[in-house]
């Protein structure tokens, strides 16, 4: 068995292409979608065209650029100076302020800002102005407070004080909407899935393929062990893998692990051996590497990505999709990760998601041991 | 043959998958010691057999014994004692000569001691002593042939089998490869091989010929050119299969 394991970690190890895939993906993965495949606002380009220059439009654009989210590119004279910023695409959002702003805001009380967006990316167009939106009505709130403050202080409780509603959102688990977090569980299911599945399987069939399983099914050693010894490395090099991305999205992403670690990581082993079962059942079904890889990647890999809430909300798709989801295991996954990292919670509250992985599991080791028996036969 | 120089019996043996019967009603004695020649064209059940005097197949029904075992309960003790060589020199490319030796006779489970003096040896043998550490991939063919026939042995099996152990090789690496075979038979290791050259066929103390499921013909490779008053095994086995 300990001859098994050495030998299993060379031909890993002699692969350099193979060790390229285990421990740079990962990481590449991780920075990728935690630094470029990012849906969140940074530093956005915008022009600001200011028709009335006083001190209310000044504040406010203090206010737009004291965020992170926006960074000015221009100051605007004329209108017709807009369609060239957006033109060659130097500016994602230019606000204009209306004449006299000032005047208009504290007499009229009707002050107008326009914002204009680059929707040829409309998920960016969209969130732009909803959160340039908020800034100016966060500003307009104290604005307006502060001067009643002022009224009923020079007359005296003569005014009735005018409710005034505020609507606040608080965003709950992920304040600031980091897309991060949404992906690293996702990236971990899909590493797994990855790893576990596809290697293992590649791995048992590439035996088939050179013809050493048969000699070492005629070999003394009992089926289980030869799954086993083909089935451990790759159990550590996942876990490797795992800590890796924790590590990762903890120190360069600051990524929250709000529950118990060893919750975390023991749900993470239980999803290995999932993924690990389904690896073995798909080389029971493939006598190739190719196909082995095949099937992995089309049965596993894509739907994984595209059906467990990783990328769409599941809530989004259609009525079918939704249905289908529910056998992806990753879905549950995801579910168990979000839940321990975002939301801290104990074990009580994802037992379900759990038992479902569990029965997965269940599910696909008995059904490739029978599949493995069948072949022998 | 006497009771106790009979290795491998096989009486009545069938084997079925679902409806196809692969092998039916087959008869066979080997003896200690002996080159056994397996003949057959292809899908005639050869392999079938094989798999089944290996361990991994259990047969449908008629008692098979190696080396005294029985096939249906003592699987495990017949694997102890057998050498498989299958067509495609089934070694691990990217591990080492050494590292293949190493790993086959760990799975036999021979002290680490045992299996570096083994090697030392059939690399002697060979005269491959200086491609110790020579990743198989890069070795050719003929080498990956006899390296993989040494690793089938080096567990010191008392039956060796040879799946068509000679294809794809250049005559002369075939003839040293026949050698090799008379050197391991010589030191008491009986040799079970199935091949498709009729010239190897002469090589065998005795053959047997396997058509659709049953044998056709069984014996020393004289008697049979006597039986059916061919010069040559090819004939023979071009007029039974037929």
């Amino acid at each position: 068995m300990k001859g098994f394991l050495i030998k299993e970690f060379r031909h890993i190890f002699r692969d350099f292409r193979l060790m390229l895939i285990l421990f740079g993906m990962p990481v590449v993965q991780v920075l990728l979608f935690g630094f470029a495949i990012t849906n969140d606002i940074k530093n956005a380009p915008i022009a600001i065209l200011d028709n009335s220059k006083d001190y209310l439009t000044q504040k406010i654009t203090d206010k737009i650029l004291s965020s992170d989210y926006f960074i000015l590119k221009k100051n605007l004279n004329t209108n017709n100076e807009i369609g060239d910023y957006f033109k060659d695409g130097s500016v994602k959002e230019v606000i204009i302020f209306g004449n006299n702003f000032a005047e208009n805001f504290l007499k009229n009380k009707n002050a107008n800002i326009q914002i204009i967006t680059d929707a040829s990316e409309p998920n960016t167009a969209r969130l732009l102005i909803v959160y340039t939106n908020s800034i100016i009505n966060d500003f307009q709130q104290k604005q307006l407070s502060s001067s009643l403050e002022i009224n009923n202080f020079v007359s005296s409780g003569k005014l009735l004080k005018p409710v005034i509603l505020t609507t606040e959102f608080k965003m709950l688990y992920n304040p600031e909407l980091k897309s991060v977090f949404m992906f690293v569980p996702g990236i971990i299911a899909i590493l797994l899935m990855l790893i576990c599945a596809m290697m293992t399987s590649m791995s048992i069939a590439k035996e088939k393929e050179l013809g050493t399983m048969e000699i070492l099914l005629v070999s003394p050693l009992k089926p289980v062990q030869i799954i086993a010894g083909k089935v451990l490395p790759y159990v550590l090099l996942s876990f490797i893998n795992i800590i890796t991305i924790l590590l990762i999205s903890y120190f360069v992403f600051k990524m929250p692990v709000q529950g118990s670690v060893f919750l975390l990581l023991s749900e993470s082993i239980l999803f290995i051996i999932m993924s690990l079962s389904l690896g073995i059942f798909i080389s029971t079904v493939s006598n190739t590497q190719q196909t082995a890889m095949f099937i992995s990647f089309i049965g596993l890999l894509l739907p994984t990505i595209l059906l467990s809430g990783f990328v769409f909300p599941i809530e989004n798709m259609p009525l079918i999709l939704q249905y289908l989801s529910n056998i992806m295991p990753s879905k549950w996954f995801i579910i168990i990760i979000k839940s321990i990292m975002l939301k801290g919670v104990g074990i009580n509250y994802i037992w379900k998601e759990t038992l479902i992985i569990i029965f997965m599991t269940a599910f696909f080791i008995v059904l490739s041991v029978k599949k493995f028996k069948i072949r022998l036969e | 043959m006497t009771r106790e120089n009979i290795l491998i019996k096989v009486n009545n043996l069938t084997k079925k998958f679902g409806r196809f019967t692969a092998v039916d009603n087959l008869s066979f004695e080997v003896e200690k010691g002996e080159i056994f020649g397996f003949l057959g064209a292809n899908g005639a059940g050869k392999t079938t057999v094989i798999k089944i005097l290996c361990g991994i197949l259990s047969p449908s029904s008629g008692d098979v014994s190696v080396d005294g075992f029985d096939v249906y309960s003592q699987t495990e003790k017949i694997k102890k004692n057998i050498g498989y060589m299958s067509q495609n020199f089934s070694l691990y490319e990217d591990l080492s000569v050494y590292e293949n030796f190493r790993f086959f006779g760990g799975i036999y489970g021979l002290p680490r001691k045992e299996i570096k003096k083994r090697t030392d040896y059939f690399l002697k043998t060979l005269g491959l002593q200086d491609k110790k550490d020579s990743v198989i991939s890069s070795l050719p063919l003929g080498w990956k042939q006899k390296i993989a026939f040494s690793v089938a042995q080096i567990h010191n099996p008392k039956i060796i089998f040879l799946d068509e152990p000679t294809s794809g090789v250049d005559p002369v690496t075939r003839r040293q490869f026949w050698d090799m075979i008379y050197k391991t038979a010589h030191s008491g290791i009986t040799v079970f091989v199935t091949t498709h050259y009729m010239d190897e066929a002469e090589y065998c103390d005795r053959i047997s010929i396997m058509d659709a499921g049953k044998i056709k013909a069984i014996d020393t490779p004289e008697n049979l050119k006597k039986l059916y008053k061919e010069n040559s095994i090819e004939k023979i086995f071009i007029k039974l299969i037929r």
